[in-house]
């Protein structure tokens, strides 16, 4: 059952990858994109990867298309020319394909318990860190305690990420008194979606709240929570316009959180060094070790979701305060 | 039959990174060629993924009664590229609306022909 399940939503995720290719409606392409990322979040379920399909399903399904979505409202829908030099790259990408197939027949075989990528490391993260770490989500331990340092550089690219689209993008945020287009309007004056969306809303918010804390023991951590956060935020700013969300929301504020949250995650670091103990090693942070993993990690996963909750909102406003300035021109 | 049912991901994994890899090569629009890259990254989720799955395993996340777990390593490292991914995209994207400013278009020809132009005018 599960390798029926595995085998059709692969090649479901093939036939759509195949339908984004052909297609040159890049609307289309984008709308076959954001089924491609649930399709692959139902995957990452059936592959006992919990957390990583609920990432995939807020990002992959949700936040990336609508980015995509307000590009594609700037720069034009179609694209104007047929593949460029088509034989030769299918070619190319056949050759390759084929010699890599090759290389995989030297892949231990899927689900393999013996393969090397189970016999290192992970024994230690299944087996100890019940005790070491405390906490029963053993994603949580490795991500924010195990490898606190590789998920601290994530998030400074994050942070680095929104730096760069705001250098690029400019202050395009629109001054008060500028309103939305009627064009842009039309959607949100329907009935039933602002009234969904207004029920909508808090209950995204308290969940992305349970998404953050509830971290620890199930499925969920910062970075779930963070998007899950700016995706509420972003509804309502799709629906009652920019200028009302600014009204809620305050840009200086949201820039000085996603660098907070950086700051929040290394002081944590800072902290562990001045008791006396490595970088970012928790067991620095109180008497018992165990408790000092505790603090930590909720201290530094509230640094993550900050500062991806608040990213997420200032790319959304970035991009959309341009899809305004630019309908005034037209 | 075998072989096909043990390594039918990882088959399925080098498919779509080609058809990404096609999409990037062969397509001049630049928002086209994001979307490939993100079909690209997303099947290298799904390699790392499977190679973490154990059959018979479950979530790795601590129960009574269960002893056997699907390795947490990928996961984690997959769970922080995504959210890094969209942000590069998002990065990505904002440049496209440059290039457009620019350019007038988001054609690869289309930049390379006014490019060109430019260079001539200079010369």
């Amino acid at each position: 059952m599960e390798l029926l399940l595995d085998i059709s939503l692969l090649s479901m995720l093939v036939a759509t990858a195949i339908g984004i290719a052909v297609s040159r409606d890049l609307l289309a392409a984008v709308m076959l994109s954001s089924i491609y990322g649930l399709l692959s979040a139902n995957f990452f379920v059936t592959m006992d990867a919990v957390d990583v399909a609920f990432t995939e399903a807020s990002v992959g399904a949700g936040i990336s298309p609508l980015l995509m979505f307000a590009t594609l409202a700037i720069v034009g829908r179609f694209e104007r020319y047929p593949h460029q030099r088509a034989l030769p790259a299918l070619l190319l990408v056949v050759l390759t394909g084929a010699m890599l197939i090759l290389a995989t027949l030297d892949i231990p075989a899927f689900g393999d318990p013996n393969a090397p990528a189970q016999t290192h490391v992970a024994p230690r993260f299944i087996n100890e860190s019940g005790t070491e770490i405390g906490i029963p989500n053993m994603v949580t331990s490795v991500l924010a305690s195990y490898r606190g340092f590789d998920t601290f550089g994530e998030v400074t690219v994050v942070f680095a990420a929104v730096v760069g689209v705001l250098a690029l993008l400019g202050s395009s945020l629109p001054a008060a008194g500028r309103k939305l287009p009627d064009t842009l309007l039309q959607a949100s004056n329907h009935r039933i979606l602002r009234i969904v969306s207004k029920i909508l809303v808090a209950p995204i918010m308290l969940f992305a709240l349970y998404v953050q804390f509830h971290g620890d023991y199930g499925p969920g951590g910062g970075f779930q929570a963070g998007v899950i956060f700016a995706a509420a935020i972003i509804i309502y700013t799709m629906l009652f316009g920019l200028e009302a969300a600014m009204k809620v929301i305050n840009v200086t504020v949201l820039r000085v959180l996603a660098a907070f949250g950086v700051l929040l995650y290394g002081s944590v670091g800072l902290v562990a060094m001045l008791n006396g103990k490595n970088f970012l090693d928790y067991d620095a942070l109180a008497a018992d070790p165990v408790h000092g993993q505790h603090y930590g990690i909720i201290v530094i996963e509230l640094g993550v979701g900050i500062t991806v909750a608040a990213v997420m909102m200032l790319i959304y406003f970035a991009f959309a305060g341009r899809l305004i300035d630019r309908s005034h021109k037209s | 039959m075998s072989v096909l049912f043990s390594h039918y991901n990882y088959w399925v994994v080098i498919v779509l990174m080609m058809i990404g890899f096609y999409i990037v090569i062969a397509q001049g629009n630049l928002v086209k060629k994001l979307i490939g890259l993100n079909i690209f990254q997303t099947s290298v989720f799904i390699l790392y993924i499977s190679a973490g799955k154990v059959s018979g395993g479950t979530a790795p996340i601590l129960a009574d009664g269960i002893t056997l777990y699907s390795n947490p390593l990928p996961h984690v490292l997959i769970l922080t590229a995504i959210v890094v991914g969209i942000a590069t995209t998002a990065l990505g994207l904002s440049l496209i609306i440059r290039i457009r400013d620019t350019y007038g278009s988001v054609e690869e020809q289309d930049v390379r022909a006014a490019e060109g132009n430019r260079k001539q005018e200079s010369c």
